[in-house]
């Protein structure tokens, strides 16, 4: 006992050099080429620096030389998991620039692409998760019950991941006539399969005793540092745009704003999972009330936009994504800024992870559920 | 005494949750006969495309080897990245009267984004997007295709 006991004393007068290790750009949890440089002391973090700009595309540079209609197909392949979303802040932002009144069908058909989208990313976030923390098994589960999406995207859409499906004025095509058929096919498998997610990951000892109580991150900071999305909400912070500034078809459902304020990984990851059966409820109530009408308003052939600023804002999956629109009143915009959820999420990992084992800031990562074209655009 | 308790406890719920999650697993593991993969390629034959799907631009030609693009250049100003080249000729008609009509409507499928705003640009339906997602090719100029058929002309009424 006694040897123990000293043991554990020079543990504790033990000090090793600090060292720098690079995780990534090309690392399995990293989801992407984000380069993180972490200040390690042992296990424990110290320091993690991202290091972006592995795959800067210069989207907002490419988009001054492209009309608006154009616009659309570039922020598919951003945040390509938020595809429907990205595109529906762009038309948002023309139509209100335009002052374009959108038929009902438009917004209605709106609301459930975006929420079957978020479904999407949601359960590709869930078992990347599960991957992330050594769980295999997770991947192909979530990856089974995404396909049933994308097929419905591939049928009404034409594509499965960059779809191009909100245009200024509407949407590319009319709903397919089997659309409300699959959707409703789809909610009644998923409802039988997300109870399974919570067997197989929520409870399991190996994934609480990681995740429990590990990195938290306070409400006062998620707002400073500019966190958005689940991630926010996890720590309390009301930031859900659908609730709180209602676009397209959002003011005519009920639905809760899933809000908690411990604010660790395990809450993280629970919102996601509220967040989902929230998803299914939205779906429920729109997709028998679809409003008969165009799917589209005429536009010009050529779209101007009048000279000004405008900004839009919409809720992706992964938090608050905003385009602002500088127009000089010629068909190319004169600057576009898109602000990416990904990109303010990041920057809070230093905050969150300081002080805690390398192990768990694989954990925070996936919780923060990076995109990171969204974040290098 | 109470911490041993809470100590054994503990250890039996966390196998009680593996066990929970080992029961979903095993569920799928003894009957996969409901839960197969598509055998791709293998099932080419009966494999289904959605018909919206956007594989790549093609120009349908009827039987008369006849097409509907009037050569406006529309497809190619909508196009984002440049996939789409319009080349034009001047024909001259029986009345002398000149018009304008396609020569070879080339399309760089490796730089195409499937974006479908050609095809909704397009006032005469001259083109529409195909199935075919296949697209692996071992050199990269047989990327660039020409979408009108040799010796194939306008159909009769189309107009710009």
């Amino acid at each position: 006992m006694d040897e123990l006991k000293e043991v554990m004393i020079t543990n504790d007068e033990i000090r090793t050099d600090e060292y720098l290790i690079n995780m990534g750009p090309q690392h399995p949890s990293t989801h992407g080429v984000l380069r993180l440089l972490v200040q390690l002391e042992g296990e424990i973090v110290h320091n993690v620096q991202p290091h972006i700009g592995y795959i800067h595309s210069g989207i907002e540079k490419m988009a001054e030389s492209l009309s608006y209609p154009q616009l659309g197909h570039l922020t598919d392949r951003m945040d390509y998991l938020s595809a429907i979303q990205n595109t529906e802040a762009v038309a948002l932002c023309v139509e209100n620039a335009l002052q374009v009144e959108v038929p009902e069908r438009v917004k209605y058909i709106r609301t459930i692409m975006a929420e079957l989208s978020r479904l999407a990313s949601h359960q590709l976030w869930w078992c990347v998760m599960g991957m992330d923390m050594g769980a295999l098994t997770t991947f192909f589960y979530g990856l089974r019950d995404r396909e049933d999406i994308l097929d419905i995207f591939e049928e009404t859409c034409g594509a499965r991941l960059t779809l191009n499906y909100n245009i200024p004025g509407g949407v590319m095509f009319d709903i397919h006539p089997n659309f409300q058929r699959d959707v409703k096919a789809f909610i009644q498998k998923f409802k039988t399969k997300l109870p399974e997610y919570e067997r197989l990951l929520s409870g399991n000892v190996i994934f609480t005793e990681r995740t429990k109580g590990v990195a938290y991150l306070t409400k006062e900071d998620a707002i400073a540092w500019g966190v958005t999305g689940p991630t926010a909400r996890a720590s309390g912070f009301a930031c859900d745009l659908r609730k709180h500034r209602p676009y397209s078809a959002y003011d005519k459902v009920q639905f809760k704003e899933i809000l908690s304020d411990v604010g660790d990984t395990y809450t993280r990851y629970q919102v996601r999972m509220a967040e989902m059966w929230e998803s299914i409820s939205i779906i429920e109530q729109l997709i028998d009330n679809i409003p008969e009408g165009d799917h589209a308003v005429k536009m010009k052939g050529v779209v101007k936009l009048p000279e000004g600023e405008f900004y839009q804002r919409v809720e992706t999956a992964r938090g608050e994504f905003g385009v602002f629109i500088v127009s000089d009143g010629k068909k190319n915009p004169y600057r576009v800024k898109f602000r990416s959820p990904g990109f303010s999420n990041l920057f809070a990992i230093n905050h969150i992870a300081k002080g805690w084992k390398i192990a768990d800031l694989v954990a925070i990562m996936s919780t923060f559920d990076l995109v990171i074209p969204d974040i290098d655009r | 005494m109470k911490a041993i308790y809470n100590y054994i406890k503990e250890i039996l719920q966390g196998i009680w949750t593996l066990l929970t999650g080992m029961r979903v697993t095993a569920k799928y593991f003894f009957t996969p006969w409901k839960h197969v993969t598509q055998q791709y390629p293998e099932n080419r034959d009966t494999l289904k495309i959605a018909d919206r799907f956007r594989g790549e631009v093609i120009m349908p030609h009827n039987e008369n080897n006849e097409h509907k693009c009037t050569g406006c250049g529309i497809c190619e100003i909508n196009c984002p990245n440049g996939s789409i080249e319009i080349i034009t000729k001047t024909l001259v008609n029986e009345e002398g009267k000149k018009k304008r009509a396609i020569d070879q409507h080339i399309y760089h499928l490796g730089m195409c984004t499937f974006c479908n705003l050609c095809i909704k640009a397009c006032p005469t339906g001259a083109i529409v997007m195909g199935q075919r997602f296949e697209h692996a090719v071992w050199d990269r100029t047989l990327l660039t295709k020409v979408l009108n058929q040799p010796g194939s002309k306008i159909m009769e009424g189309v107009k710009e």
